[in-house]
């Protein structure tokens, strides 16, 4: 009886421990940025790796997602002679929660996988104790470029895929469904506000590049230092750096009033 | 370092469009505006506004010259509506704002009349004359109820 209580104490003490630590790595994260040296040219570079690299695969798949979102709701819509709210729907389902959050998970799976990789290996490598004989804060020199390029790219990678994906439902939509340009673009631009829709959109495209960039360069920093451990540690940013992006979506939402 | 100045210009090229994108979606999508000094802001009270919103259009002829900025209830209990107008339209002070509907269901509006005085309206100032929204809902009303009166 004591036993399993005890086993349920110890569970316990470690999530919090867990906790702990990656909140501990975040706030180093953060003293580090306000740290010079700037580390402009890391920054440079890991934003290329990060955000350019990653235009391809979102433009596409914005636009794919707005072709697909045209077709199924003008289809739907039109069933209640309704097709003419088409640019509305589209646009506050993309601007809301579609465009935030299939942003958000496609470049964990393209960068913040990478990124965690990257960093583990060169840990199993030694090349953090490496920089730490140099008097050289590996989280400073290797995490918060990287950590700072994941948060800065995802509002700028949500905002093209957002607008690629209206370009995506007006192919759809007015060339190949006929409906009117005219009526598409109005109904979308009435129907969107500022304060509401396009801020909420940018704050949660923010909060999540944060997330990602927090969770993905602490996973690499606590990863098992063998192969084995860096491809765990991979794998484990990618279920929970998804997991937050999707619970923080709700939440945020939610906090928003709707 | 020719190849990191040509990363550089991608990456450069890359925030630029981003930003552009973002630029986009909150200046012309979602109707963001900076500076109030090119518009004048005008206040009209309806018993009814039907189903007008915040953000519909003010037109004069037919042409669009601002928006509803804000809906209030008012001390009487009828609806205050705030018009953001373009300050270039001069609107003389016995014009009348009707809450009209585009089309038999469509989206509402406000139709701006023109009066005959010389004198126009300024920034906070009322319009005498509304007309409040056209409801079908009670047209139908009233046609079921004189219908059934005349049986």
């Amino acid at each position: 009886m004591t036993g399993a209580i005890r086993e349920l104490g110890a569970q316990s003490i470690l999530r919090v421990q867990a906790l702990g630590r990656i909140a501990n790595f975040g706030g180093s994260l953060v003293g580090c940025m306000f740290r010079p040296p700037t580390r402009f040219g890391f920054f440079i570079r890991a934003l290329y790796d990060t955000g350019v690299l990653s235009v391809a695969l979102i433009g596409l798949s914005g636009f794919t997602v707005g072709m697909v979102l045209g077709l199924q709701l003008y289809t739907t819509l039109a069933r209640f002679g309704a097709e003419q709210g088409l640019g509305a729907v589209v646009g506050l389902s993309l601007i809301r929660e579609l465009g935030p959050v299939l942003t958000g998970l496609l470049v964990t799976g393209r960068a913040g996988s990478a990124i965690t990789a990257e960093i583990g290996a060169m840990k199993a490598t030694e090349q953090l104790d490496g920089l730490r004989m140099m008097a050289i804060n590996p989280i400073h020199f290797v995490a918060m470029p990287r950590a700072l390029a994941l948060a800065l790219a995802m509002p700028l990678l949500n905002g093209i895929f957002i607008t690629l994906s209206f370009a995506g439902a007006y192919a759809v939509g007015v060339t190949l469904q006929g409906l009117d340009g005219g009526v598409y673009i109005s109904g979308l631009e009435s129907a969107i506000r500022f304060s509401e829709d396009v801020g909420q959109s940018l704050i949660k495209s923010a909060v999540f590049g944060g997330l990602l960039g927090l969770i993905a360069t602490y996973k690499g920093h606590a990863c098992v230092p063998d192969a084995a451990g860096v491809a765990r540690a991979t794998t484990s940013t990618v279920v929970t750096a998804s997991i937050c992006i999707l619970l923080s979506d709700y939440m945020i939402t939610a906090l928003w009033g709707v | 370092m020719q190849s990191h100045s040509t990363r550089d210009l991608i990456v450069g090229l890359f925030v630029l469009v981003g930003l552009g994108t973002i630029a986009y979606l909150s200046l012309q999508v979602g109707g963001l505006e900076f500076g109030g000094g090119k518009r004048i802001l005008l206040h009209a009270t309806f018993d009814d506004i039907g189903g007008l919103s915040v953000r519909a259009p003010v037109r004069v002829a037919g042409v669009k010259i601002g928006q509803v900025s804000a809906i209030v209830l008012d001390e009487d209990l009828r609806a205050r509506v705030f018009l953001e107008v373009e300050s270039g339209v001069e609107l003389s002070i016995d014009s009348s704002a009707a809450i009209r509907t585009a089309g038999l269901l469509g989206d509402q509006f406000i139709a701006v009349e023109l009066g005959a005085e010389d004198a126009v309206l300024l920034d906070g100032e009322e319009f005498t004359f509304t007309e409040s929204a056209f409801s079908i809902d009670k047209l139908i009303g009233r046609f079921i109820h004189d219908a059934g009166v005349s049986d």
